[in-house]
C-alpha cells in the first residue's frame, strides 16, 4: 500500500468515518441522553442542545427513583455490583476448567476427544431458552435457583465452550516437540504445562478470558429467570427503569453508560490480546 | 564384548489398536554397546521416527520391552529415562536466547555457573554458534536453530543421545566439518548416540554401525562396511549405495564344466563353475532362479560378455555414469575416467564373480555375496 492515490485516501476515510458514524452513534446519543431528563429527550424533533443534569445519575447511585407515581427503591449499584462479581466469578471457574481441558484436547488423543469437544462447542449454539425450563426445575428442586453458585454454573455454558475452543487453537499452534524438549530435560508433565504450555497460551488466554468475561456480562435471559433482584446482574437490572408510568430513558441510559464502562475499559486495555486471540484462535470473530 | 546401554527387545508400535491399526515399528531388536553411535537409515515412514520416540518416551511401545543401562524404562515417563534429545523441529524454546536454550538442562541440574559457562562455550564453538548465543531463537535461521538444538542435546550428561536428522539444514559444507567434530565430540565423551537420518553419507562417516529400516522392519544391523559389502537381503543391497545396485533375475545352470547365468532378453553369463565355492554354487543352483546384484563400481567395459546398449553418459567431474539398457532392464556402471562413448553404441560388460551378490527371489534374502555364503 505504498502508492496509494489521493483519491483512494479520500475514499477509504469517507468509508472509515461512516461506519465509526453508524456504529458510535448509537452509543454517542445514549451518552447525550444519559445527561436530560425525560422531557428532553421525549421532546420533538429531538435537539442536541439541552441543559446537562446529573439527576440520571444521582438516582441510579443513591438507588431512588423520582418518577410520576412517586419514589421507587432500584437496585443498580447491587446490579452493577453483581455483573462484576458474577462474569469475573465465571471467568475464573471457566479458566480453571477449561485451560487445562484445551490442552487435554490439543495434545491427547483419546476416544471421543472430538465428539466431546464438540458437544461443548454445541452448548454455544443451542438456544437458551431451550434448556431454560428444565434447568429451572432442576435448580428448584436442588436449591440453586436464585444463587450465586446457581448463576455461575449456568454461566459455564456461555464461558467455557468458548475458552475451550480458543485457547485449544492456541495450545496447537504450540509445537509439542518444544513440550517435549522439556519433558527430556527432566521435567514433569506438569512443570511442562505450567511453565511451557501456558505461558506460550498466554496471549490466548488473556483474550479467551477477556472475551468470556464480554460475552458473560452481557448475558440476560440466564439471568432473568434463574435469579431474583437481589442476585440479577445490570442486564436484568435496568429492566427496573420500565416502570409503571412510563420507561425512564434517561436512567436507561446513564444505566448502559456505566454498565458499558468496565468491559470497554477492559477492552480498551486489552485490545492487542483481543484481536490476537480472534484471528490465531479456533474461534474467529 | 563392551556393556550394552540400549537393547530393545520385541519392540513394536501400531498407531491405533494393536493389531488393527498402523503397524509402524514390527517387532525389533537391537542392542546399542556403550560408546557407540548408531545410525537408522532409511527413507521416510519407515518407522525411524518412531523407534527413536519410543526410546524417548514420547511414543509408548504397543508391545516389547525397552532397557536403558540395565534398567526397563519402557514404561517410564520422558523425564525419568535419562535420555537427550534433538529434535528435527528444533524446538528451542521460544522464550529465552540461544544461550539459556543450550544451558537450559545444565541449569536446572544447579550446576556451578562457571562450568555451565565453559561447557556451552566449547559446544558453540564446535558448532560455529558462539556468534548468535545472545540471540532469540525466532531472530536466527533454520540452520542456527538447527544447531542450536543439537547443542542443547549434546551438552547434556545423559545415558543416550538421540538425534533426529541433527544436520538435515545445514549447507553441505558446513555438514561435512560439522559431521567429522560432531563425531569427535560424541567419542571424546564417551557418549552413546543413536542418530535417525536418511543420509547415506551422514550415516557412514558417523555412525559405528548401521540400522537401515523398512516398513517397520529392521533390515539389518551392522557396520557400514558390513551393510555395503554383504548386504542381507535385497533391500538393503539396493538401498545403501549410490547409485543403487544393479540387480537382475537369472535362471542358474551347469553346462560342463561352467556355470550358466540365463539373463532375461537371451543374454547369458558363464563362469567357470570353481569361480564359485561349492556350497555357493550348490545354493545357487538349488534355487535355479536367483537374482543377481552387482554394485555399478564392480561392473566392467570389456571385449566380451554380454551386451548393453547405451542410453545415457554423463561425466559428473571426476566420475563417469553410464545408463545401458541390459537384459529387459537397465544396468549402471561408474567409470573413474571419462567415458567416451555415445548414447546407442553397444558395449559389452563383464561381471566378475567375485563382485556377484546373489539373493533368492521369494524372500529377497541374500544367498551368498562374491565367494561366501551369506
Amino acid at each position: 500500500m505504498e502508492h496509494t492515490s489521493t483519491l483512494e485516501k479520500v475514499l477509504r476515510g469517507t468509508a472509515i468515518t461512516l461506519v465509526i458514524l453508524f456504529f458510535m452513534f448509537p452509543i454517542f446519543w445514549i451518552f447525550l441522553m444519559s445527561f436530560q431528563t425525560n422531557e428532553t429527550i421525549l421532546r420533538v424533533p429531538p435537539s442536541i442542545v439541552f441543559d446537562p443534569t446529573l439527576s440520571n445519575y444521582t438516582a441510579l447511585i443513591t438507588g431512588k427513583l423520582d418518577t410520576a407515581a412517586g419514589t421507587l427503591e432500584i437496585s443498580f449499584m447491587k446490579n452493577l455490583w453483581n455483573s462484576l462479581f458474577l462474569s469475573a466469578a465465571s471467568v475464573a471457574v471457566g479458566l480453571v476448567l477449561g485451560v487445562p481441558a484445551a490442552y487435554a484436547f490439543a495434545r491427547l488423543k483419546f476416544r471421543g476427544s472430538e465428539d466431546i469437544a464438540f458437544t461443548l462447542l454445541s452448548f454455544r449454539f443451542a438456544p437458551p431458552l431451550l434448556v431454560l425450563l428444565p434447568l429451572t426445575i432442576y435448580f428448584q428442586q436442588i436449591g440453586l435457583a436464585d444463587t450465586y453458585l446457581g448463576l455461575i454454573w449456568v454461566y459455564q455454558l456461555i464461558v467455557l465452550p468458548l475458552i475451550l475452543w480458543i485457547v485449544r487453537g492456541y495450545f496447537e499452534d504450540i509445537p509439542a516437540d518444544v513440550e517435549y524438549a522439556y519433558r527430556i530435560a527432566g521435567h514433569s508433565w506438569g512443570a511442562t504445562f505450567r511453565k511451557i504450555a501456558l505461558p506460550l497460551a498466554g496471549p490466548g488466554i488473556a483474550a479467551a478470558g477477556l472475551l468470556a468475561f464480554i460475552f458473560a456480562w452481557n448475558n440476560f435471559v440466564f439471568a432473568l429467570v434463574l435469579a431474583s433482584a437481589d442476585k440479577q446482574p445490570v442486564t436484568v437490572g435496568a429492566l427496573a427503569f420500565v416502570t409503571a408510568s412510563g420507561i425512564q430513558y434517561g436512567q436507561v441510559a446513564a444505566g448502559i453508560v456505566l454498565s458499558i464502562l468496565p468491559t470497554f475499559a477492559l477492552a480498551l486495555y486489552a485490545q492487542r490480546y483481543l484481536v490476537e486471540g480472534l484471528s490465531l484462535g479456533a474461534v474467529k470473530g | 564384548m563392551s556393556e550394552t546401554m540400549l537393547r530393545l527387545e520385541n519392540v513394536d508400535k501400531f498407531y491405533g489398536p494393536i493389531g488393527k491399526g498402523v503397524h509402524a515399528v514390527r517387532n525389533i531388536n537391537m542392542d546399542v554397546a556403550k560408546g557407540d553411535i548408531i545410525a537408522l537409515l532409511g527413507s521416510s515412514g519407515c518407522g525411524k521416527t518412531s523407534t527413536l520416540r519410543m526410546i524417548a518416551g514420547f511414543e509408548e511401545t504397543s508391545r516389547g520391552k525397552i532397557f536403558l543401562s540395565g534398567r526397563e524404562v519402557h514404561r517410564l515417563p520422558p523425564v525419568k529415562r535419562h535420555v537427550a534429545m534433538a529434535f528435527e523441529g528444533y524446538s528451542l524454546y521460544p522464550t529465552v536466547n540461544v544461550r539459556d536454550n543450550i544451558a537450559f538442562a545444565l541449569k536446572a541440574a544447579k550446576l556451578p555457573e562457571a562450568e555451565v559457562a565453559s561447557r556451552v562455550r566449547d559446544v558453540a564453538e564446535m558448532l560455529e554458534i558462539s556468534d548468535i548465543l545472545d540471540r532469540m531463537p525466532n531472530s536466527i535461521s533454520g540452520g542456527q536453530q538447527q544447531r542450536a538444538s543439537l547443542a542443547r542435546a549434546l551438552i547434556r550428561d545423559a545415558d543416550l543421545h538421540l538425534l533426529d536428522e541433527p544436520m538435515g539444514q545445514l549447507e553441505p559444507q558446513l555438514r561435512t566439518l560439522l559431521r567429522g567434530r560432531i563425531k569427535h565430540f560424541i567419542k571424546q565423551r564417551g557418549l552413546t548416540a543413536i542418530l535417525v537420518t536418511h543420509d547415506q553419507t551422514e550415516a557412514n562417516a558417523l555412525a559405528d554401525r548401521i540400522a537401515v529400516m523398512e516398513g517397520g522392519v529392521l533390515q539389518q544391523y551392522g557396520s557400514p562396511a558390513e551393510i555395503k559389502e554383504r548386504p542381507a537381503n535385497l533391500f538393503t543391497g539396493t538401498f545403501v549405495g549410490e547409485p543403487p545396485m544393479n540387480v537382475f533375475p537369472v535362471t542358474a545352470s551347469t553346462v560342463g564344466d561352467k556355470l550358466h547365468f540365463d539373463l532375461e532378453g537371451g543374454l547369458d553369463l558363464a563362469y567357470a563353475s570353481n569361480a564359485f565355492a561349492p556350497d555357493v554354487r550348490e545354493a545357487i543352483l538349488k534355487r535355479g532362479r536367483v537374482m543377481v546384484g552387482v554394485r555399478p563400481y564392480a561392473v566392467r567395459r570389456s571385449e566380451h560378455g554380454p551386451a548393453a546398449r547405451v542410453l545415457t553418459n554423463q561425466w559428473l567431474g571426476d566420475q563417469s555414469h553410464i545408463a545401458a539398457a541390459f537384459a529387459n532392464g537397465n544396468l549402471v556402471l561408474v567409470e573413474h575416467d571419462r567415458a567416451r562413448v555415445g548414447i546407442g553404441e553397444e558395449i559389452r560388460v563383464e561381471l566378475d564373480p567375485a563382485d556377484l551378490h546373489v539373493f533368492d527371489l521369494e524372500s529377497g534374502k541374500a544367498i551368498s555375496h562374491g565367494q561366501e555364503l551369506a
